[in-house]
């Protein structure tokens, strides 16, 4: 063990410093009596009392709120329309979109062509396996397959944005196989 | 109610008493520690009930007793007694096996705040090591006892402490993503933010005013910086498309952080209080997750240019990426340690997502964890520690390891699930 004497220079200049919450060294052999300590005598303490002084960990708490779309054309909420359905789903580390896809991408292409005062957010999903933020990553490069799918086949580039989520909003809870093919995918979220 | 402090009227046992009565709660919540792996002759300490106000809401004792166990470099031995800082040792403590003894006293100043007085005591030696007063507003009481288990960590081993840091992580609860702010011990957490939509990869600002993360309460990835005392926001990266990743320059005065402005995850810097990105990687692969170097000059980051995730460095001005890691097929989220010598990261092994923490001169790897379910490292300021994610009986719980990984500890889980930590500084002096 080093010197404690050192220890003790060094700790008490810096406790000096420290305001409000400052600690003291108190004298080495005697200390100061705890019977001594009173309302108005504050011992050795060099801190002057403070009115209501505040916490120095005092955290101000913050509630983000999230506005939810109204208003959209019935058709996208119609069971039997062809832009009801806005999933695609994606194969194991895959980002290709998949031949039973691409009549949704098609009819989702000739709606918003039709309707160009209308914005839709192509959203990436992942599984859970991995770390959060690659997966986002990964979640993107889904979303941009979409875009580019809609691109393609004549939406303009303004009503879209490739947005992901990663693992965070699966679809599907459970940690199994089944649940993991649920969540790789991407949405269609229609924005106005 | 006179101006005589309580101790001085019925006397320190009887009131110590009565506080240790009335915090069966508090104590109880101190003893969740799981320390494991520790080896055997440590040095005897004992931390001594401290002779205490009953107005205290919280044991400081029991906070100074937690974490020094928590520490895993020490035999813990229960005094059994109530000592306060002065006066003399019983004789009969030498004969428990203590070596080293903690007492102390906390009374009330008139203005409402805790005058918290200490000592270390050698009782091998017989001598006092120290003995020191702080005076603290009541909600930081806690802290009190963080401080003190700091100056004696540092007396009794010579280094600093972490004791008095403070951590991030995210909770979820029900259907709420919680920010919260708590001890490092993940006691005493405090709402920062609280949402409907995930928030992820929190980070502190080097002096620990604020926090860095990414928010989806606009349903997307957007990146904040949080004042947290005072509540303040700032969206700093909310461009078209994904705001991802954020790294704090260690000048607290720009983010590295990952944007999909062109398609494709790459890295951009944006200054702090926002404005336009500054392009730092391209390349036609994901590249994410940056994290600078205490100096500066160089930023760590993931890409899967080769085609599998792995970590990269590059100048933090720009230019040819070196390629860091090898023989792993999945090597992400990497966090350099606050002397640049240690790299933690997530590693998959045998389908196992492990904490690696890799000395960058040699290149060896050490796993620091276990289960395989692990996430999102991050170093204690004095880099002797790494926090991280897990999964501990079907939770998501956060666990802090020694970096040669002999110690590991899950930390407090009050509420629901906790992930993302992030380790503060040390607090400002």
């Amino acid at each position: 063990m080093k010197s404690f004497a050192r220890h003790i220079v060094l700790l008490a200049a810096v406790s000096l410093t420290l305001g409000a919450c400052s600690s003291v060294p108190l004298d080495e052999e005697k200390g100061a009596p705890i019977d001594n300590r009173s309302a108005t005598s504050t011992g050795t303490s060099n801190s002057a009392p403070v009115a209501e002084p505040a916490a120095r960990s005092a955290v101000a708490p913050v509630q983000a709120t999230s506005s939810t779309v109204t208003g959209l054309p019935s058709a996208l909420s119609d069971p039997s329309s062809p832009v009801f359905r806005k999933v695609v789903y994606f194969d194991f580390d895959s980002f290709e979109i998949r031949e039973e896809f691409r009549g949704l991408i098609q009819a989702h292409a000739s709606f918003l062509q039709a309707n160009k005062q209308l914005k839709v957010a192509l959203q990436g999903h992942t599984d859970e396996r991995g770390t959060r933020e690659y997966n986002l990553a990964l979640g993107q490069k889904r979303a941009e397959s979409v875009r580019k799918a809609l691109v393609t086949l004549g939406v303009s580039d303004t009503q879209l944005e490739a947005v992901s989520f990663g693992e965070e909003k699966p679809m599907n809870q459970a940690n199994d196989e089944a649940a993991y093919a649920q969540n790789r995918r991407a949405e269609l979220v229609y924005q106005q | 109610m006179p101006r005589r402090s309580l101790i001085t009227q019925f006397g320190h046992a009887t009131l110590a008493i009565a506080c240790l009565a009335g915090f069966s709660g508090p104590l109880q919540a101190q003893q969740r520690v799981d320390v494991s792996g520790v080896a055997q002759s440590l040095l005897p300490v004992s931390v001594a009930n401290f002779a205490a106000d009953q107005r205290a809401r919280l044991d400081v004792s029991s906070v100074v007793h937690s974490d020094l166990g928590r520490s895993g470099l020490f035999n813990m031995i229960d005094s059994g007694i109530v000592l306060a800082d002065t006066g003399p040792i019983p004789a009969e403590l030498r004969s428990k096996g203590i070596d080293m003894l903690v007492s102390g006293s906390v009374s009330r100043l008139a203005d409402g705040r805790f005058d918290v007085r200490y000592r270390l005591n050698d009782l091998v030696k017989q001598r006092a090591v120290f003995q020191r007063s702080i005076v603290v507003h009541p909600d930081d009481l806690r802290m009190a006892g963080h401080r003190i288990a700091d100056e004696v960590f540092e007396a009794l081993t010579g280094e600093q402490g972490i004791f008095s840091t403070r951590i991030a992580y995210v909770s979820k609860q029900a259907t709420r993503y919680v920010l919260q702010i708590a001890d490092w011990d993940a006691e005493n957490p405090q709402l920062a933010l609280s949402s409907a939509e995930p928030i992820i990869s929190p980070r502190w600002s080097p002096d620990g005013s604020k926090l860095a993360y990414v928010s989806f309460e606009s349903k997307k990835p957007v990146v904040y910086v949080h004042n947290l005392a005072n509540g303040e926001r700032i969206a700093v990266a909310n461009f078209r498309g994904s705001n991802s990743a954020p790294a704090w320059a260690p000048d607290g005065q720009q983010l590295a952080v990952s944007l999909t402005l062109d398609g494709m995850s790459q890295i951009y810097l944006v200054s702090a209080r926002g404005g336009s990105p500054r392009r730092l990687t391209a390349s036609n692969s994901i590249d994410t997750e940056p994290v600078f170097s205490p100096d500066g000059r160089a930023v760590y980051f993931t890409s899967d240019r080769a085609g599998s995730p792995q970590i990269y460095q590059v100048s933090s001005q720009g230019g040819e990426a070196r390629r860091v890691t090898f023989g792993s097929p999945y090597s992400t989220s990497a966090r350099v340690s606050p002397d640049g010598k240690l790299l933690a990261y997530i590693t998959r092994r045998e389908g196992r997502y492990l904490v690696a923490v890799r000395e960058l001169v040699t290149g060896n790897d050490t796993l620091v964890s276990e289960t395989g379910r692990e996430e999102a490292p991050s170093f204690s300021p004095n880099g002797k520690w790494v926090m991280y994610a897990s999964r501990r009986g079907g939770r998501d719980a956060l666990i802090a390891a020694s970096v040669d990984g002999k110690v590991r500890q899950q930390l407090a889980s009050l509420s629901g699930e906790m992930r993302e930590p992030a380790w503060g500084p040390l607090p400002l002096k």
